[in-house]
This record gives structure tokens, sequence and C-alpha cells, in this order.
């Protein structure tokens, strides 16, 4: 038989047990996306709702992707490289975090709930101003130098 | 003059005056009008209204000259500028990416010899866009042929179909593709004549750096607008096809072939 003293003894254990991955998590349940670089508008965050986009962003880039690609409608909102452009933003060192690293706006939940797009097989993963930043660095250090029309 | 004569000149007059203001309000509108007409703005689609072309006047275009090429190359971030590369840095020349070159032809017997430059042709009726299974090989409403690579298998038969060799595959991994250009592995690409430059209204890259170089070679324009610049160059003088017993009806013509 137990002892009132010895049950009280087990019941802390176990409570504390219970309540130490909860405590060691707190504050990062689920993902954590860096922050955008400004507000849609004055009075809207995105240019959908926040829950709309988070579970409907890939139809809005669906439709708007087949308009400008075999119409040429060349709006702003549901661009993909408008996304880009505002989510995702550089660190405090002004180091940009590429598609695949946690802290790059679309893997930080694609990440988590393991996900895997293409659109960074032919869409640039950071904004113009940075990649081009990056294109010409690329060109002056070569990481195969090239003669015009390749090597053999 | 009697009184009721002056009232009458005033009145006279006023009336012109009113009426002339209300003739300018008239006619300003209509001006305004007709400009926004030929301006294309972000929500407009693109429309079978237009046809967009090319004119290359082979006499003009100077042989050595590759500003074009370069132009293209710029703009789209494919291919190597000044033998440095950002883009395929693994694949061999007879893989990488070529969607304008130029071309030399010299004729043995008069030892004539003329440079032109050589990319997607826009055919009316595309070889590319019959052999597609999928219909990522397509021409826009306005004449633009283009790959949708959303839905590109890579299977290369539009590229095998085109008689100008104008296609080119991706063979490896690439990044930080220009936002207006988007191209990567496993699909095919080629010329889509700067759709993002011809929907803001500007001309194709190539054809800017052209005029940009004083050489004036390439014309682009409107094929449907009977009063456009590149209309009535073809009209005057014409223009021919490369290959046009194939009967394909392109949208890029050349002079003095």
């Amino acid at each position: 038989m137990m002892s009132l003293r010895q049950f009280a003894k087990h019941l802390v254990v176990l409570v504390g047990l219970t309540a130490l991955p909860v405590l060691s998590n707190a504050g990062e349940l689920g993902p954590v996306p860096p922050k955008a670089k400004m507000k849609a508008s004055e009075k809207t965050e995105c240019v959908e709702p926040v829950g709309d986009m988070r579970k409907n962003h890939m139809e809005f880039l669906l439709h708007k992707r087949d308009e400008t690609m075999r119409e040429g409608v060349r709006t702003k909102t549901h661009s993909l490289a408008e996304c880009i452009d505002c989510h995702v933003t550089p660190d405090k060192k002004g180091e940009f975090a590429r598609y695949g690293d946690d802290k790059h706006f679309c893997s930080s939940c694609h990440n988590y709930a393991a996900v895997n797009v293409d659109c960074f097989d032919c869409h640039s993963d950071l904004p113009e101003s940075a990649s081009s930043k990056l294109r010409t660095l690329n060109q002056k250090n070569p990481h195969h130098k090239m003669t015009e029309g390749g090597k053999k | 003059m009697s009184n009721s004569e002056q009232n009458t000149n005033e009145y006279r007059r006023k009336f012109l005056a009113q009426s002339a203001a209300v003739a300018g309000l008239a006619i300003a509108p209509g001006i305004i009008l007709n400009q926004v007409a030929h301006a294309k703005s972000d929500s407009d689609k693109a429309t079978s209204a237009n046809r967009w072309g090319m004119l290359i006047n082979t006499n003009k275009c100077a042989s050595g000259c590759t500003d074009c090429v370069t132009a293209c190359k710029t703009e789209n971030a494919w291919g190597s500028v000044d033998g440095n590369t950002s883009s395929e840095t693994h694949s061999s020349k007879e893989q990488q990416a070529q969607w304008i070159r130029k071309v030399t032809i010299t004729d043995k017997q008069t030892g004539h010899v003329q440079s032109l430059p050589l990319m997607c042709q826009h055919c009316e009726t595309a070889p590319c866009v019959d052999v597609c299974p999928t219909g990522a090989s397509m021409k826009r409403e306005d004449g633009i042929v283009q790959v949708d690579k959303h839905i590109c298998i890579g299977c290369r038969y539009c590229m095998m179909a085109c008689p100008y060799k104008a296609r080119s595959f991706v063979h490896e991994k690439l990044e930080l593709q220009k936002a207006t250009a988007p191209r990567g592995i496993g699909t095919v690409e080629s010329c889509n004549m700067c759709a993002h430059r011809v929907d803001k209204d500007q001309d194709p890259a190539c054809v800017e750096a052209c005029n940009k170089a004083e050489h004036g070679a390439m014309l682009f324009g409107d094929l449907k607008d009977a009063n456009s610049a590149i209309s009535r160059e073809l009209k005057k003088h014409g223009g021919e096809q490369i290959r046009a017993d194939l009967g394909l009806n392109t949208g890029v013509r050349y002079q003095g072939l």
C-alpha cells in the first residue's frame, strides 16, 4: 500500500513531467513566419484577410499565374513577385534567407507542414533588388569561369 | 450706331466666344481618348486586335554586332555576358539556352555576306503549339508564341518541330532568375518577344538595343494596325519570311535577304 506521502511525491513528479514539453515549447507553438515589409493598405494587413491568405494563397497564385502567363494581365494583386517583394525581408545583418531555410517566409510554414512547392525551380525566392545584386556578385566571382558559350 | 445694334453685336461676340470654348472641350476629350486607346493598362488582357511582329533589315544589321543578343541575355538573365554567367554553369555549349542568335549567311557565288538575328519567328500556325501534348507551348491572343512552364513536362517535341531551331531546354537547376523572366530546370524556353515589356507598351529589349546602337535594323509593332510603322514599311517595301514555303505566316519578317 502506498502511503499518502509517497503518493504526493509521485504526483509531483508526474505533473512535472507532463508540464515539461509544454513549458519548453512555450511561445513557439507552430511556425513563426518573418514580418512583412509593410501593410497592404492602411486598413488591411495583406491583399486578402490574413486567414484567407493562410488557407487559400495557392488558389490566388494559381489563378493569377494563368491570367498573367496566358492573357498578359500584369496587375500586382496576387502576383508572386509582389508577395516575395513584401514578405521576403532581410535579417538584421541585411542578409536574405533562401527558400528551404526556416527563416525564409515561405519555408517557415512549408517546412513545418512538410509541403514542397516547385515555384522556386523557376521563380526567384528573393525580391528582384536582392536577386539582381547577387546575380552581379556571381558574375564577378563565378563559381565556374566560362568562356562564351560554355565549357567543353 | 444705335443702342440696340450695339447690344446685338455684344451678344454675337459672347455667343461666338462661348461656342469656341465648347468646341475646344469637345475636341480635347477626343484627342485624349485616341491616346488611351493605344495604351494597354495592367489589367487589360492581350487581345486579337493586335498582332505583334518584328521587321529586321539585314542591310542595316552590322556584322559583328551582338547588342541584341546581349540585351536579351541581360533582360531575361540567360547565357553568359563577357564570359561571365550567373545562370547555367554546368551545361555544355550545346545544352545552354539560346533565345536569340546572330547568323551569318555568305552567298558563295557573289561572296555577299549578310548578318541577321534569328529567334522565335512567332508563327501564326506554330508547329511547336501543334505538337505540344500538354498545351504548354501556346500562342497568346496577340500572336506572341511562348511556353507556359507551369505545365511544360520537358518532352521537347516542340524543339524538334521548330523549323528555326529557336527553342532551348534548361538542363540544370537555376536560381536568381529575373522576376519578369522565370526559367527553370526541365522546361523548354524561347524568345517571347519580351511579353512583359510589350504588356507595358515598351519595345522588346533587342529592338531597344539595336536602336540604341543606332543601327535601327529592328522594327517592332502591330501588324494589324495599318498605321503602325511596321505595317507601313511592310506595305511599302515588303518583307520576307524565312522558310516561307512552310506557310507559317511568321510574325518576324526580314528585308534584304
